[in-house]
């Protein structure tokens, strides 16, 4: 390589653009590192004054109260696990059927584009329309149902937010599902129907043993979509800070008791308090997701 | 086992609570959209788009404010997201073995999947605090972080599929390194780029989680990126939260308008991709 001093301006020019440009790249790169360390490294240290505030207390207390300094995530937690684990049980069976439908029962046609473009337009409504939709249809139904069965007629709860949560996540849990079926071995499913068996005997006895580890990872891949759902749930779930007796009270979820109250969080501690529950969500969403899409590469790489 | 008509009988009515499950689902959508076309429609009007909310009870309160803090958080983060998104998408498909690579597709993972309303933590820490208040930017920044993994991810796609024989030839024919990348390579990526960063918009476009305390909402209508701003998914939720009717009602409007322009963003990225 000649020395730069031998070089026309001209190439020189061009010397000076090209380790210019990759360097450019590179520090992209570096800062999208840089970016997650910090989100990371913010939050943590953030939520520390809460760690030494509340210690244990914060997962084994019962209460929430700002104004008597009661700070336990125990309520929110109680009620997140409660809201999404309903929403889970009701979609699947949903999400299951779409993803069985499209991918295995119908021949890639005009159906299934159908059913495919309406599972886009379903993921592509922004939660808080599904909240606004939410309070001021599903809530009154809610409430009719409530009262007719001898409840306290709150409407909103975490049924309710159950109730839309299940329908946002079907989208995502269906479209992995689908991907999933798909994969499962033709070769598999033609031996399955040219022994003789129907299709459904081969969907139980063949297409879902094979596909068991990916679908359940699908699931568990929506149950962190779902954890980290937030503005929908805020809207109906009836923001109690209490731990929940049923599934027809108000609560409140991690997410939900963020959205309402780090706004109006004054005090320094409150607000610690509040980046704590932001670092549960945090980790949890992570390690699911994390998780779920370590399972299914794994899955579908064999 | 059982005989075969008593099987066929089972896989029939199999296929039937598949299908009946299929269309069960569909009916919140189509509900949904529904209730969007018909009471909208009734609220939507030039005056509505065009003039400032007002207290609930006085006629003629619009929407004004919040298309236009909508649009400028989009610009703000499209600014942000599209030259950094672009350029690490161009590293990873460039330099996929590189160590800074690797971690960069680790971080993407975990980037992608924070919820929303940690990244308005984020954001309200980084910039909210230093900056002393709610702004335009604090609300863009946090729009940012959510579409960057998605305009790296759709460059970095986009440019694996681009024949090497088209790089080797703009090298073989003496043009630089860099030249190669910005005038060849990444214009032929455009169509999937573009799409890519339309895909980015419409995820961040309906997003109220993060702005909710960073962009903050603003009855007023401003242009200055370091004071607060409405945003059209903000106005949704505050509006319908609220117990007056008639904001009820310029909700309904609101949501039809951001669902036409989400239907309108997601029709273009179609026909770009297809094309």
């Amino acid at each position: 390589m000649r020395k730069t001093s031998q070089l026309s301006p001209e190439d020189r020019n061009i010397r000076i653009y090209e380790t210019l440009f990759s360097w450019i790249l590179k520090f992209f790169s570096v800062l999208v590192v840089a970016t997650l360390v910090g989100i990371l490294a913010t939050i943590l240290i953030q939520a520390l004054p809460s760690f030494r505030d509340a210690g244990i207390n914060f997962y084994t207390g019962k209460s929430w109260d700002p104004v008597f300094k009661h700070f336990s995530a125990t309520p929110f937690v109680v009620g997140t696990l409660a809201t999404t684990v309903l929403a889970l049980l009701i979609s699947i069976p949903f999400s299951l059927s779409i993803a069985l439908f499209s991918g295995f029962y119908l021949h890639p046609g005009r159906i299934t584009s159908t059913i495919r473009l309406l599972i886009d337009l379903l993921a592509g409504i922004p939660s808080v329309i599904y909240g606004f939709w939410g309070l001021s249809i599903v809530v009154p139904a809610v409430r009719q149902f409530e009262l007719f069965s001898g409840r306290v007629p709150y409407g909103v709860g975490i049924f309710t937010a159950a109730l839309i949560l299940s329908i946002m996540i079907v989208p995502y849990a269906a479209s992995i599902g689908r991907d999933v079926i798909a994969l499962v071995p033709s070769d598999l499913k033609e031996a399955g129907l040219a022994l003789g068996a129907t299709p459904y005997e081969v969907v139980r006895w063949i297409v879902m043993p094979y596909s068991k580890a990916g679908l359940l990872s699908g699931i568990l891949l929506s149950f962190g979509r779902a954890i980290g759902e937030t503005m929908a749930v805020t809207m109906v779930i009836g923001n109690a800070n209490k731990i929940p007796g049923s599934i027809f009270d108000p609560a409140n979820t991690i997410s939900s008791i963020i959205a309402n109250e780090f706004a109006e969080a004054t005090d320094p501690i409150y607000v610690s308090h509040l980046i704590h529950m932001g670092l549960i969500l945090f980790i949890t969403t992570t390690a699911i997701g994390l998780f779920g899409r370590r399972v299914i590469k794994k899955w579908s790489s064999h | 086992m059982p005989s075969v008509s008593k099987r066929l009988a089972t896989d029939l009515l199999f296929k039937g609570v598949l299908g009946l499950a299929t269309v069960i689902l569909f009916i919140p959508l189509i509900m949904i959209l529904y209730y969007i076309i018909v009471n909208g429609a009734g609220a939507i009007s030039w005056a509505f788009l065009t003039s400032l909310p007002k207290p609930p009870g006085e006629i003629g309160s619009g929407i004004g404010n919040a298309i236009v803090g909508s649009a400028i958080l989009i610009c703000i983060a499209c600014t942000i997201s599209v030259p950094i998104g672009v350029g690490v998408g161009v590293f990873l498909s460039e330099k996929p073995t590189h160590t800074i690579a690797k971690m960069v597709r680790i971080c993407l993972e975990i980037l992608q999947g924070i919820p929303s309303i940690v990244i308005g933590i984020i954001s309200y820490l980084w910039v909210v605090l230093p900056m002393g208040g709610f702004s335009a930017l604090s609300g863009g920044i946090a729009l940012s972080l959510m579409m960057l993994p998605l305009v790296i991810r759709s460059t970095e796609e986009t440019l694996k599929l681009i024949p090497q024989s088209l790089k080797e030839a703009s090298l073989g024919l003496g043009v630089p390194y860099y030249r190669t990348m910005t005038k060849i390579i990444i214009p032929a990526g455009r169509p999937g780029i573009s799409t890519g960063i339309i895909l980015g918009i419409s995820r961040v476009a309906g997003e109220t989680a993060p702005l909710l305390f960073t962009a903050f909402g603003n009855p007023f209508l401003t242009f200055n990126i370091m004071k607060p701003v409405n945003s059209l998914p903000s106005l949704i939720y505050n509006y319908a939260t609220s117990p007056y009717s008639d904001w009820q009602q310029a909700a309904w409007g609101a949501s039809l308008v951001l669902i036409l322009f989400l239907f309108t963003l997601s029709l273009i990225a179609r026909t770009i991709s297809t094309r």
